[in-house]
């Protein structure tokens, strides 16, 4: 798939900000005041900016509310209703925090629970497609739960949480990154299927049209092997290990910071792989794909 | 909506024929032709005569080779627009409802002043049936040239989607596939028609005959004796020639 | 919940008005409806372009192109007015003119030439469809130098059939799609007969036919196509040549059809000391004589009630004369033409030559189809059925673009002919009005006479040395060398030398050279770069060795830089055009037909239809038929040409809706000044149906005949009978054995010998010689994309980005010995040059063969294209690697790379070798960009001409 950095600045961001919603939700840290101000700024920033970003890549940024409409079967849809709800109830959560100094546990909880929903939508909305066999499958939540959950809680400096859950991110996404390599083969649809052709090896001879298109832009973006690796070397590093390292040595906030910019940029590659190697069925069309 | 309608009796959608299509992109054409001048937004081209011109289009022609394990190599043209799924992942991921398949006749369209152009349909689709005009940024897609099947200002016979009144070869039948006894359904009967990719469950109702067997005349030599020689004899073909005269009129 | 779905509006109006007329994305010249709307300025626009559903030719289908006329005639690449040259030739600087200042120059440089020397004007059209207009104004102004891009193209194919039964494929024919049960195509891509032909495949399927395909290359219709055979290249002839052995052998021949309808029972000179020395036994009236089966005497072949016999020989003073059917079974019963000899040079396994033969047999002979229609011949039988064999054949430059595609083309129709599968229900027929006999056509003339007429027209049939293009000396008197003994036969023409003879002054030098709609800078030369260099180069006195061009186009295409003077044409759905049956009708089996295109919007620039500029130049030089009486233009355009030009009494360029004494009528009679409304009022063409006793077996059909000279295909029946035997060419083999008074050069007589046999035979290639080339083992040849028309598509927004880039297509077998990978280049060497370009691998190839997409690559600057376009950055031509002439002889003589009988153009006997290369920046060679005189395209298109 197209790597849209637009795409990967939102599900990025956006889960790193409903990770520390919902560690906040959930009263850890519990601050109140100017200091409560800080941490709910910075999650909103990173929340609405990234659901801001994630509008830079519709056709129609101006009829966005109409994606609410189809919640019944959209995950989209879900999840626009999703992030609403998680903002609007932890802006009161926060709103009591910040200007009044109280903390509504049960609102926190409600919010909490709809800010990792929201990551659980978004996720729901890659790993629903059974085109793109890589994200079709339960790994995808995980993955994106998990990473929201670490980051969140890197954030909300909920170091004993960071550490087991940054942890079970770098574990979940290495398993991601190993199956998900086979997962276009074992998913049963190979040319053969595509075009019911019988009797031999099928091979694209001629692409419909010379140039490119949309589906060819939008969808058989190819990454090298060796490139792959060397980039995901970089996201476990940069992603997890790294900042696992730096939260085991004595706490200093220089250290949390760079390992907080550590986890970002690790999970901003792992999420460019994340688009940039799934094979979409339609490949096979374009003879783009081998299985 | 973005539900899926209950299923219509009804299932308009093509049947193409991989035994007769020469590959000439008539249909490609003529599509981009009829959808550019009606339904929706035009089907707009970028770059158009630039070093790297790319359009929409609804219906593009690909090639494919087949390599028996013996034998020759055969080459196979391959249309593809819209199959007008009966579960079409497109309809339930869009988030606006502008993706709809409609009741009366199961054709899938989008209405395009509800797109916001997320393209999330378009992912869902595993066969690229559909491409997000870059001009209008709204999705495209096949229409089953809804604005022609049903459309009183045409005459009865053109009533037809554009790619199948052009087809030269006659490759592409347009009709009902939820009528059993249909001209449609009757082809698919007798050729073996067929789904692409069944395995995604998209149920689609376009469906493809396959190319007939190749190069048969190679595996037996039953005809034979139609070669078999008149005559041994070096200068017999005259002594033949002679018989087989005076069996016909005017002969001895 | 309830589904609720949006409103649509399910019956839009699809357009405010529907004007029939022809396409011409292409010479298939099918019946279109345009839809206007009107557009924001209140003009008419093109909205939408389909197929008319009553036209004969394409009964509603359509093709790409044909759809994608919208961008055609809204291309930037339009030219806008009169050009005249201001840099030097090739640069493309030039400065807009006006018509009057235009037509002025033209006539300043032409009408002293027509008074001194008319032959010094070269005028040559390519693809067009006026051809009996333009040659009509060339025979006028007086030079014998004209011709259009037949020689090029196809002329083989041609004249082969009308040599051999009076028409070929086609203008001239098609299959019985309606019946046959087999249908064998030889070397076609695409063809002119573009839609009927994929329509006739589709219906040949929908009855489960069988469509047998012979090709190197197996794509389109020979993808689709049952079995496949890949031949190589050049050697189609070999492969009939078989079948007709093989069908000799077994007895599977139609002898009756052959007695009757064929010159198989004609009486040939047999001693080899007689002047007469194979040539027929004919009556003191000259007609050749058969023996009568009823009375066994000789009879004249057309006398009433004979049978002719096909068995006894007959001796006549002295000499003995044998059936041309006996001397058909001394050759083809040779083992020289066993499919074990012709395997390995075909690479068609000989069993499956013996499976091919066998099924065409079982075919033709167990299948018989019977249509109770009873028919009277020519001979005054009355025949109860028409009976057929339902096999049928088609062929074109896969056999024609070779040097021996003359008597490859002949084979094929010989093997049709024994089948009895011509002008027979399921077989091959003829389109009225044809088939006509190479007799009942012009003979060529190049009589110069300065400010006068040519003595008759250009183009034509020659039947013996006698009647070659010679001067008084015995040298060529075209510039092209047509009808000369370089290629007696040359009955199209051969475009293809103009430039390099004009160039090399051989014959002579010329004065001007004028061209129509043709790209003879670019794809339609050999050896593009040499062509380019003749057409810029100088003398010692600093002039062009070709001193004056002068161009007709339409579009900014690669020619226009090397032009002086240009004419632009319109688009064709600006102006008024002709089909004619004088010319190359759109006829079909069942009816004759004929059409026109009138201008159905109105062009924005200051252009002109080409004719109509004909008419006015015609006018201005004084020609004789285009002045009027009160000295004013004949014709005010080319509209007033169609309605009121007469060729004979009663026949002007369009049969329908004359003017008879009792009111308008069919075919014959005279001018009606309705008529083009009557046309347009029609969908733009007229169509009058064959009678059902007249269907078939045409040329000896009484009812067939009475009902042609009804239409006026000619004035008195003309029956005949096909022609296996070609005398005309024999005559030529006599003169070469030093018979007669016209008299070979000594060096062509082995040639003319060998090659010019009145009984079809094969022979390699001339460029291979006796041996395969060791050195450039692969064969390269180009095909038709169905979606792009030569170098027109390029500048159509939706076609180009079908084909904008072509990739060298090369076989499993050299792909893996180069060890070739997706994405890379290749060097690819002919003995003449040598071209850099990208590589893909295609499996269903002949595997010494490798093709591209034919005229894909493009100039720099051309076509109102980027500069870095793919067309011209990854796409390349073939042409620069082959040659006008072939590589000297022994002797240093170098021969046009042509065939010798005919002078066609042997595209497709390229051969060439192949290895990897670095990638290269861009395809070589590459040349600098020409300027343009228009401007370069935008870059969105969204088209929407209704609101
Ligand atoms: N390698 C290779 N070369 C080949 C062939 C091949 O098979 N292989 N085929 C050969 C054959 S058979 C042919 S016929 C030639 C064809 O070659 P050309 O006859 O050169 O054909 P086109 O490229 O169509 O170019 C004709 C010119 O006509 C112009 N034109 C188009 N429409 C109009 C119009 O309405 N009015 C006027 N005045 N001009 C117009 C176009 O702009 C173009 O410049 O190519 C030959 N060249
Ligand atoms: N779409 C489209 N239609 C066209 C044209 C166009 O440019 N585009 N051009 C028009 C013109 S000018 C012409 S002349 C016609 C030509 O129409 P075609 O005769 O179809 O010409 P080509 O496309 O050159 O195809 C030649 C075919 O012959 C095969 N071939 C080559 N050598 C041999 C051989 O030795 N034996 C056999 N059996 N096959 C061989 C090639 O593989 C190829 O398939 O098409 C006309 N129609
Ligand atoms: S083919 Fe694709 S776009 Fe069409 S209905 Fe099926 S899933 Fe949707
Ligand atoms: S692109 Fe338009 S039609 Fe497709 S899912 Fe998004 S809103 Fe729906
Ligand atoms: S049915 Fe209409 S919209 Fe669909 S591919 Fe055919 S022409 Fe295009
Ligand atoms: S128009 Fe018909 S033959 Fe041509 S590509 Fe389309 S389906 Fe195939
Ligand atoms: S074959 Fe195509 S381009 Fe040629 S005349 Fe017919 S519709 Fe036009
Ligand atoms: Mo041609």
């Amino acid at each position: 798939m197209h790597p849209a950095p637009s795409v990967i600045l939102f599900t990025t961001l956006s889960g790193l900000g409903f990770g520390l919603l919902f560690w906040l939700g959930l009263g850890m840290p519990g601050p109140t005041g100017v200091v409560a101000f800080v941490f709910f700024a910075i999650a909103y920033l990173l929340a609405v900016g990234g659901l801001l970003a994630s509008t830079f890549h519709l056709g129609h940024p101006e009829r966005a509310l109409k994606a609410f409409s189809q919640w019944q079967t959209s995950w989209l849809s879900r999840e626009a209703w999703a992030s609403v709800a998680a903002l609007v109830v932890m802006a009161v959560y926060g709103a009591g925090l910040v200007f009044l100094g109280t903390k509504w546990t049960a609102l926190g909880l409600i919010g909490a629970v709809l800010s990792i929903g929201t990551v659980f939508t978004t996720s729901m909305i890659y790993a629903q497609l059974r085109t793109v066999p890589r994200w079709h499958h339960w790994t995808t939540p995980a993955v994106f739960l998990c990473l929201s959950l670490g980051g969140g809680a890197l954030l909300a400096g909920q170091i004993r949480f960071a550490l087991p859950l940054l942890a079970l991110a770098g574990v979940a996404q290495a398993y991601t990154w190993i199956t998900g390599d086979a997962r276009l083969r074992s998913s049963g649809t190979t040319l053969a299927s595509a075009t019911g052709l019988q009797g031999g090896s099928i091979r694209a001879f001629e692409p419909p049209h010379t140039g490119t298109n949309y589906l060819l832009r939008e969808f058989v973006y190819v990454v090298g092997r060796k490139h792959s690796r060397n980039l995901r070397v970089i996201s476990l590093t940069l992603g997890f290990i790294l900042p696992i390292v730096l939260l085991l040595l004595p706490f200093n906030h220089i250290l949390a910071g760079v390992a907080v910019v550590s986890h970002l940029a690790g999970v901003l590659v792992a999420r460019w792989l994340f688009f940039a190697e799934a094979e979409h069925v339609v490949g096979l069309y374009y003879g783009k794909r081998t299985t | 909506m973005t539900q899926l309608p209950p299923l219509s009796a009804v299932k308009l959608g093509l049947v193409i024929d991989l035994d007769t299509c020469v590959g000439c992109h008539a249909c490609v054409v003529s599509c981009k032709g009829w959808n550019t001048e009606n339904y929706g937004a035009p089907l707009s081209d970028q770059d158009a005569y630039g070093a790297n011109p790319s359009g929409t289009f609804l219906n593009r022609v690909h090639s494919y080779e087949v390599q028996p394990a013996e034998g020759h190599a055969q080459l196979v043209h391959f249309p593809k627009s819209c199959l007008h799924c009966e579960d079409a992942p497109c309809v339930t991921v869009c988030p606006t409802g502008a993706s709809y398949k409609r009741v009366e006749d199961g054709i899938v369209l989008v209405n395009e002043s509800d797109c916001i152009g997320c393209g999330l349909c378009a992912w869902a689709c595993p066969y690229g049936a559909r491409e997000m005009d870059v001009a209008e940024k709204v999705m495209k897609k096949c229409t089953l040239c809804v604005d022609r099947i049903y459309n009183d200002n045409l005459p009865e016979e053109d009533r037809v989607p554009a790619c199948v009144r052009t087809c030269p070869a006659g490759a592409r039948h347009f009709g009902d596939l939820g009528d059993p006894e249909s001209d449609v359904s009757q082809l698919v009967a007798e050729r073996g028609g067929f789904d692409l990719m069944p395995e995604q469950g998209t149920k689609p109702v376009n469906k493809y005959l396959p190319p007939r067997p190749r190069d048969r005349s190679e595996d037996v030599d039953i005809l034979a004796p139609y070669l078999a020689p008149v005559t041994d004899q070096p200068k017999g073909f005259v002594g033949w020639l002679d018989k087989a005269l005076s069996a016909l009129p005017g002969g001895k | 919940m309830t589904y609720s779905q949006p409103q649509i509006d399910l019956s839009p109006a699809v357009s405010d008005e529907v004007r029939q007329t022809t396409c011409y994305m292409c010479a298939c010249r099918c019946g279109i409806n345009v839809h206007l709307k009107d557009g924001p300025d209140g003009k008419k626009r093109v909205a939408y372009i389909e197929g008319n559903r009553d036209h004969p030719v394409n009964k509603g289908v359509l093709c790409a192109k044909g759809s994608a006329g919208i961008m055609q005639i809204n291309a930037p690449s339009r030219l806008k007015a009169p050009l005249k040259r201001t840099g030097p030739r090739g640069s493309g600087q030039f400065e807009e003119i006006s018509w009057d200042e235009a037509l002025e120059l033209a006539t300043n440089w032409l009408k002293p030439l027509r008074e001194t020397a008319p032959e010094k004007l070269a005028f040559f059209t390519g693809r067009d469809q006026s051809q009996s207009f333009t040659s009509l104004w060339a025979q006028a102004y007086g030079t014998p130098n004209y011709a259009a891009h037949g020689g090029f193209c196809s002329v083989n194919m041609a004249a082969a059939g009308i040599y051999t039964m009076g028409g070929a494929f086609w203008e001239f024919g098609q299959p019985d799609w309606d019946h046959t049960k087999m249908f064998v195509l030889f070397g076609v891509a695409e063809d002119h007969d573009s839609n009927p032909i994929k329509m006739g495949i589709g219906k040949i399927k929908a009855r489960g036919a069988k469509v047998v395909g012979i090709n190197p290359i197996r794509t389109g219709y020979n993808a689709v196509a049952d079995d496949w055979y890949g031949i190589t290249p050049g050697t189609d002839g070999l492969l009939i040549l078989s079948l007709i052995h093989l069908l000799f052998k077994a007895g599977k021949l139609d002898l009756t059809y052959l007695a009757r309808f064929t010159n198989a029972a004609c009486l040939v000179n047999e001693d080899p000391k007689s002047p007469q020395h194979g040539l027929l036994l004919r009556d003191e009236d000259g007609k050749p004589l058969v023996i009568d089966r009823n009375t066994g005497k000789p009879a004249p072949w057309d006398a009433q009630g004979i049978e002719p016999d096909l068995a006894t020989t007959w001796r006549h003073k002295g000499v003995t004369h044998r059936p041309v059917l006996h001397l058909m079974a001394d050759r083809y019963l040779s083992e020289d033409y066993a499919p074990e000899k012709v395997a390995t040079r075909t690479g068609i396994p000989a069993a499956r030559i013996r499976q091919l033969a066998s099924e065409i047999a079982r075919t033709a002979f167990d299948e018989v189809i019977t249509l109770d229609r009873p028919w009277t011949d020519f001979r005054g039988h009355r025949h109860e059925t028409m009976t057929g064999r339902p096999v049928s054949f088609h062929a074109m430059r896969g056999i024609s673009a070779h040097s021996n595609g003359f008597q490859t083309a002949r084979a094929l129709h010989t093997l049709q002919i024994i089948l009895g599968a011509v002008e027979t229900p399921g077989g091959m027929r003829f389109k009225p009005p044809y088939p006509k006999p190479a007799t009942a056509h012009p003979k060529p003339h190049c009589k110069v006479t300065p400010g006068q007429p040519l003595n008759g027209p250009h183009l034509g049939y020659p039947q013996g040395p006698e009647d070659l293009c010679l001067t008084e000396d015995g040298k060529p008197a075209r510039i092209d060398k047509a009808f000369s003994w370089e290629n007696p036969l040359s009955a199209h023409g051969m475009m293809h030398m103009v430039i390099s003879n004009a160039h090399a002054g051989d014959p002579y030098k010329i004065d001007t050279l004028f061209l129509y709609m043709a790209n003879m800078s670019w794809n339609s030369s050999m050896n593009t770069e040499g062509t380019m260099k003749m057409l810029t180069d100088m003398d010692d006195n600093g002039d062009y060795v070709i001193p004056r061009i002068i161009y007709s186009d339409a579009y900014s295409s690669e020619m226009v830089a090397y032009a002086d003077l240009i004419l632009p044409d319109t688009t064709y759905l600006e102006r008024h055009d002709c089909i004619s049956l004088l010319d190359r009708p759109i006829c079909e089996a069942d009816a004759v037909a004929d059409a026109i295109r009138w201008p159905v919007i109105e062009p924005d620039r200051d252009v002109r239809g080409f004719q109509s500029v004909l008419c006015d130049l015609g006018h201005r030089l004084g020609l004789p038929g285009f002045v009027g009486d009160d000295s004013g233009a004949k014709y005010k355009d080319y509209a007033d040409y169609i309605t009121n030009h007469i060729r004979r009494p009663g026949i002007g360029p369009l049969a329908g809706w004359r003017m008879g004494e009792t009111g308008l009528q069919d075919g014959r009679g005279s001018a009606n000044e309705g008529q083009l409304d009557s046309y347009i009022a029609n969908g733009g063409f007229w169509m009058s149906h064959v009678p059902d006793e007249a269907a078939y077996y045409k040329p000896f059909n009484s009812a067939y005949q009475d009902w042609a000279v009804k239409m006026g295909f000619y004035d008195s029946p003309q029956p005949y009978v096909f022609q296996l035997y070609a005398e005309p060419l024999r005559r030529f083999q006599l003169a070469a054995e030093g018979e007669g008074s016209h008299q070979p050069p000594d060096y062509l007589r082995p040639r003319i010998m060998a090659l010019m046999d009145p009984l079809p035979i094969w022979y390699a290639p001339m460029i291979d010689g006796e041996k395969d080339p060791a050195e450039y083992p692969i064969h390269a040849l180009t095909q038709r994309p169905m979606a792009m028309y030569h170098s027109w598509g390029s500048q159509n927004a939706w076609l180009r980005q079908l084909h904008g880039h072509n990739p060298l297509y090369v076989p499993t077998k050299i792909w893996e010995e180069n060890r070739f990978k997706e994405g890379d280049w290749a060097r690819v060497t002919s003995p003449h040059g040598s071209i850099t370009v990208p590589v893909a691998h295609m499996a269903a190839l002949n595997e010494n063969t490798v093709w591209t997409w034919n005229a894909i690559g493009k100039r720099k600057g051309a076509w109102a294209l980027d500069d870095k376009a793919p067309e011209a950055t990854k796409g390349f031509l073939l042409n620069h690697l082959i040659h006008e002439l072939m590589p000297p002889r022994e002797d240093g003589m170098r021969w046009s790379n042509s065939d010798p009988i005919t002078g066609q153009a042997a595209w497709f006997d390229l051969r060439v070798k192949i290895e990897r290369s670095a990638a290269p920046t861009e395809s070589q060679p590459a040349f600098p960009p020409i300027k343009a005189p228009v401007a370069k395209g935008p870059s969105t298109l969204a088209w929407k001409v209704g609101k």
